[in-house]
């Protein structure tokens, strides 16, 4: 162990930093697009069904082969990497999004708008704080997908933890793969348990 | 007028007319309630108000201005709102929830939390409970809460939807005080939608009665129980209700005889004697010759007299007890009961008789009053909507045929 940690410890870190670099844009990408994207969806409600069926598709194709389908429009690197992981990150974010700001009660928005709220003051002020803590679950699921599945995004030449596993399985060393995966496994930990508090935070105290 | 209406429209895509040539001017301090059957369009009324909907055609005026020009965010904030199901934000504080009009108004600080004070007095609710979160209230108090933040930005006019249809009967009953109150006593303007004729004809200077989008009688609360407009109102107040508020609104005038057993002074006891012989009574009612009431002669009393040609007024009792043709029944029954006389004498504003009120006429009409009281009693289960489902159902048969 300790061993491990002075050949490549150096190494490690750097990689984790990738690693991290590579899921937080996928998934903040997929918060910038999703979250706007679910809000619409309630506007529209003939459309709903139809996109989130599709963001559903998408989820369904192979992490493998989405993230070699990206190699010929974006090369090789973090940039398909990106790209791939954020189409995953969609669909949850989505869903929940939808269904939170579904789920906040037409009398509350009826209320708003009566009292002569715009309809950005009704969304900022009353919808999105009541349909939050599903919108941050719908964000801290994709993150725990996220940071699983960027492993594999070592396999197109992005980097991350996934070289550690990648090289352990290449060169038979159990130490590498354990090196790997340890971290994946305690990065998806701490950043679900941090999603999670701030999930807390963002839950009005009353709908605790 | 604070607010006319005139000739509105809203006729819904699929052709059907909601609201047909609704018209209707309101006075400021006015307390008005549109009261239906589901579907009669009082609601879709109402939201025009603020702009909620839109109407197909006619207009809206508040103060002279027409709100189809007006902004209709800037129209919302000066109208009160509440609505059946409270719509208080759950995730802000008490305070935060009376305080959002005035922030959208952009009042500062400092006059929002002074208002909220003043607002969560006016609530009759402690001040602590600014801090508290509605979940943490009862039903009862978060409507108290969302009756006075609709007047947080002192709003002429308060709409209310269905505002206590969905609380107990006790909790109603304090509401409605409440709401009566902020009317009499601040003289705001109220626009009330309910299905409970109770509440109507106890808060209401005036009542708008709908069905089927039509105005079926706009009227005091006073006026519709003494003249339903048809059937469909006499079944939507209920028979019940009707005998109940008789003592209430029927005048003495309208149960009194008419055509009263009287007498001149200048007649003789023999003359008295003939008159209750053909009248079979054994009072009469002493009148001068322009018909003003001076007393009565009773048979006990003509007995000890012997002389035949004694004229009347030797023998008037002039102690009379009457009662006014115009004042209510429900003032004077308990007067004339006790004063365990068997007639009463009714005279107009100038003392002349007009006529006479027996006891039977009287006790029947208490008894009836009683009677429609103890039978609501045993029903508790919303005798309101047993009401209107069969004022629905009479409708229902009507347009079927």
């Amino acid at each position: 162990m300790i061993h491990f940690l002075q050949t490549y410890g150096m190494q490690l870190i750097s990689k984790t930093g990738q690693h991290l670099y590579i899921s937080a844009a996928a998934l903040g990408l997929g918060v910038i697009v999703a979250v706007p994207l679910g809000i619409l969806l309630t506007r529209m409600k003939h459309g709903a069904n139809a996109v989130i069926t599709l963001a559903g598709v998408l989820q369904t194709i192979p992490a493998m082969a989405l993230l070699a389908m990206m190699i010929p429009i974006f090369g090789i690197g973090s940039t398909p990497a990106i790209v791939a992981l954020f189409i995953y990150s969609l669909l949850p974010i989505l869903r929940n999004t939808y269904l939170g700001m579904e789920g906040v009660s037409p009398a509350v928005r009826d209320a708003a708008k009566g009292m002569g709220m715009t309809w950005w003051q009704s969304m900022v002020r009353a919808e999105i704080p009541l349909a939050a803590p599903v919108i941050m679950s719908g964000v801290r699921l994709s993150a725990t997908y996220v940071i699983a599945w960027a492993t594999l995004a070592s396999y197109i030449g992005a980097g991350g933890l996934g070289d550690f596993i990648f090289n352990g399985l290449n060169l038979y060393r159990s130490d590498l793969i354990l090196g790997g995966s340890i971290p994946v496994i305690i990065l998806a930990l701490v950043v679900d348990y941090l999603l999670g508090r701030l999930e807390a935070t963002v839950t009005p105290r009353e709908l605790r | 007028m604070l607010l006319s209406m005139e000739h509105l429209n809203k006729e819904y895509p699929n052709g059907k007319l909601a609201v047909d040539d609704f018209n209707l001017q309101v006075g400021r301090g006015e307390f008005i309630c549109f009261i239906g059957t589901s579907g009669s369009g009082k609601t879709t009324t109402m939201r025009m108000i603020n702009r909620m909907l839109n109407q197909t055609s006619g207009t809206i005026k508040i103060n002279g201005k027409d709100i189809a020009k007006m902004d209709p965010v800037k129209l919302r904030r000066s109208i009160g709102y509440v609505i059946q199901n409270v719509g208080l934000m759950p995730h802000m504080t008490i305070k935060e929830n009376i305080e959002i009009v005035p922030k959208l108004l952009g009042w500062s600080k400092e006059k929002r939390a002074k208002q909220a004070v003043k607002m969560i007095d006016l609530a009759q609710l402690p001040q602590e409970m600014l801090n508290r979160y509605p979940g943490e209230l009862s039903g009862g108090q978060q409507q108290r809460i969302g009756v006075v933040r609709a007047l947080a930005a002192d709003q002429d006019i308060i709409l209310m939807d269905e505002p206590f249809g969905a609380l107990d009967p006790i909790t109603r009953e304090s509401l409605q005080e409440l709401v009566k109150r902020l009317q009499e006593d601040l003289g705001k303007t109220f626009i009330f939608v309910t299905h409970d004729m109770d509440e109507a004809l106890h808060l209401a200077t005036r009542v708008v009665i709908m069905s089927h989008g039509k105005q079926v009688q706009v009227d005091t609360p006073d006026n519709i129980l003494r003249h339903p407009a048809n059937e469909f109102v006499t079944n939507l107040i209920g028979e019940e209700r009707l005998i109940r508020a008789q003592p209430n609104i029927l005048s003495v005038s309208q149960i009194m005889l008419k055509n009263p057993a009287a007498i001149t002074p200048d007649k003789t006891l023999d003359d008295a004697i003939d008159l209750m012989h053909s009248r079979r009574v054994d009072t009469l009612l002493v009148t001068n010759a322009e018909g003003v009431l001076e007393g009565y002669v009773d048979l006990d009393d003509i007995n000890r007299i012997t002389d035949v040609t004694t004229p009347v007024s030797r023998f008037t009792n002039r102690e009379v007890f009457y009662v006014q043709a115009s004042s209510l029944i429900g003032d004077t029954v308990d007067r004339i009961l006790k004063q365990g006389v068997k007639n009463v004498p009714v005279v107009d504003a100038k003392k002349h008789l007009v006529g006479i009120v027996t006891r039977t006429a009287l006790v029947d009409i208490v008894y009836d009053a009683l009677r429609g009281a103890p039978a609501t009693d045993e029903e508790p289960a919303s005798p309101i909507n047993a009401d209107i489902h069969a004022a629905a159902t009479h409708e229902g048969g009507e347009s079927s045929q």
